[in-house]
């Protein structure tokens, strides 16, 4: 009888355990709007945000989404070849990156570079006292740390992940043309062909909200540090995890309404 | 004045605070002593509004902090300047840049005018010529002296200490002492420091009370702590083992 007491109060636990934590970011995110009500933007640390998220991030994110690119022609070619429709290899890469990988793989590649140092930093930050330093300044820690994070990743997401999806598709064609030894008029030619302008603003739609997920669950991640450096680990750890599932929970969610 | 009326806070099944009552007098120094877990921190975040009472009023010249939106009490933090154990200095900007925050987020100050502020600060502390070096470039009793520059920067009426000369040497925390006198000599602020250091509160303070078990037990200059009756008072000032205070 008691392990069937136990099995239930478990199962309690991990009820309440999530009903709070789903209770304290409601009312994070509900601090975070309100103080842009209550102050202006700090366009210099917006500014610096951008370049840490966008620019900074340009080459890793072009690397991966080349390599993502290359290989989903090579993978293509080995379907497409069996019923003879190579033709289709150029549209299969650019739909795919434009739609789902470019968004996603830029989302999952931001959060592990910038959404764990934005955990990690702000929890440095709050077991230091420097947020409670920040108050005492009357400073409003969601106007000047979080705030900045959240607006430049939805801005700089959907910029990160054209560019994936332009590098991506270019070494799809690369793949196509020099190492299968195909035509490299009909990769381009399908393309047109069978993209829509839709295929391509509904994955920047994507993309702006996994901007905001990866920011809102870092920077939260980041204010519930306690314990010393072992502390700022395991938020950090949890912020890339749970920023991670989030957007691929959004990306199904998003495909369904978007597609 | 600041006045802490029937504060009650407990954390988890924890009393920490037990109605405690107290009042800071203006422009003189309170120093609350008391062991380590009694709740001193606790009691200087109340004072700022960083932690809020389960119970009782924390009340400014009359204004409670607890029934103020959070604009007006950060309109009311303006008057308040604060020293963190660790000094809390951002660790991402230089030294000229910590000190200079407060100026950069509350007054509109040409960049002349603000370098002019900083390195006077800088210089009533001691530490001219270390501007451009970073806090973790410095030393503990370094760090606090910066913290103390920045916690001044804005002419405060209140500035907080929270153990100020924890972790320092002996001739380090007379420099802190001295620097907090001479601070407060200038700029006329009422100090409220929490301390284990006795013979720095007996230097530094005005009125000395003890905290004990969630509660002010003792307040009085620093002759009638030399002399108090109360075993409490007298093991802590002590610092015996034996006695009242159960290890």
């Amino acid at each position: 009888m008691n392990f069937i007491l136990d099995y239930f109060e478990k199962i309690g636990f991990y009820v309440l355990y999530l009903i709070n934590e789903l209770g304290s970011l409601i009312i994070y995110i509900w601090n975070c709007i309100l103080s842009l009500f209550r102050y202006s933007i700090n366009v210099d640390n917006l500014f610096d945000q951008m370049v840490f998220i966008g620019v900074d991030s340009f080459f890793i994110i072009g690397l991966s989404g080349l390599f993502v690119g290359m290989v989903l022609s090579l993978q293509s070619y080995y379907a497409a070849r069996i019923v003879g429709v190579t033709y289709m290899i150029g549209p299969t890469v650019a739909l795919a990156m434009t739609r789902e990988l470019g968004p996603v793989l830029t989302a999952l590649m931001i959060t592990a570079r910038c959404g764990s140092s934005m955990a990690s930093e702000i929890g440095t930050m709050k077991i230091s006292e420097q947020i409670d330093a920040l108050e005492v300044m009357s400073v409003d820690p969601y106007y000047f740390l979080s705030m900045p994070r959240i607006i430049a990743s939805m801005i700089m997401l959907p910029i990160l992940s054209i560019i994936s999806s332009l590098i991506g598709i270019l070494g799809g064609y690369v793949v196509y043309k020099f190492f299968l030894g195909l035509n490299g008029t009909v990769f381009v030619d399908m393309i047109y062909k069978y993209m829509k302008l839709s295929d391509i603003y509904n994955g920047l739609i994507k993309a702006v909200f996994f901007g905001i997920i990866l920011a809102t669950i870092s920077t939260y991640k980041g204010y519930e540090a306690s314990g010393g450096s072992k502390g700022v680990g395991r938020i950090t750890t949890q912020a890339v995890v749970l920023s991670s599932i989030y957007i691929l929970f959004a990306d199904y969610i998003l495909t369904s309404i978007l597609f | 004045m600041i006045i802490l009326e029937n504060i009650n806070k407990s954390f988890k099944d924890v009393k920490v605070l037990n109605n405690l009552n107290i009042s800071f007098e203006d422009n003189k120094i309170t120093v609350i002593i008391g062991r380590s877990g009694e709740g001193k921190s606790v009691m200087l975040k109340h004072i700022v509004g960083l932690i809020k009472p389960d119970s009782g009023r924390v009340l400014f010249n009359d204004i409670d902090l607890n029934t103020i939106n959070k604009k007006e009490l950060n309109e009311l933090r303006k008057k308040f300047g604060m020293v963190f154990q660790d000094g809390a200095l951002f660790d991402s900007i230089n030294i000229f840049e910590n000190i200079a925050f407060p100026l950069r987020q509350h007054l509109k100050l040409s960049e002349g005018d603000i370098f002019k502020k900083v390195m006077s600060r800088l210089n009533d502390v001691g530490l001219s010529g270390i501007e451009l070096k970073m806090p973790a470039e410095l030393s503990g009793g370094m760090r606090k002296r910066v913290a103390v520059a920045r916690a001044m920067i804005l002419e405060p009426e209140i500035v907080l200490f929270d153990e100020p000369t924890t972790g320092l040497d002996p001739i380090m925390s007379d420099v802190i002492n001295n620097l907090i006198i001479s601070t407060q000599k200038q700029l006329k602020y009422t100090g409220i420091i929490i301390s284990h250091d006795i013979e720095g509160a007996y230097k530094t303070a005005d009125v000395i009370a003890m905290l004990y078990k969630g509660a002010i037990i003792e307040t009085g200059n620093a002759e009638k702590f030399k002399t108090s009756d109360n075993p409490v008072v007298r093991q802590f000032v002590m610092g015996s083992m034996t006695g009242p205070i159960v290890i």
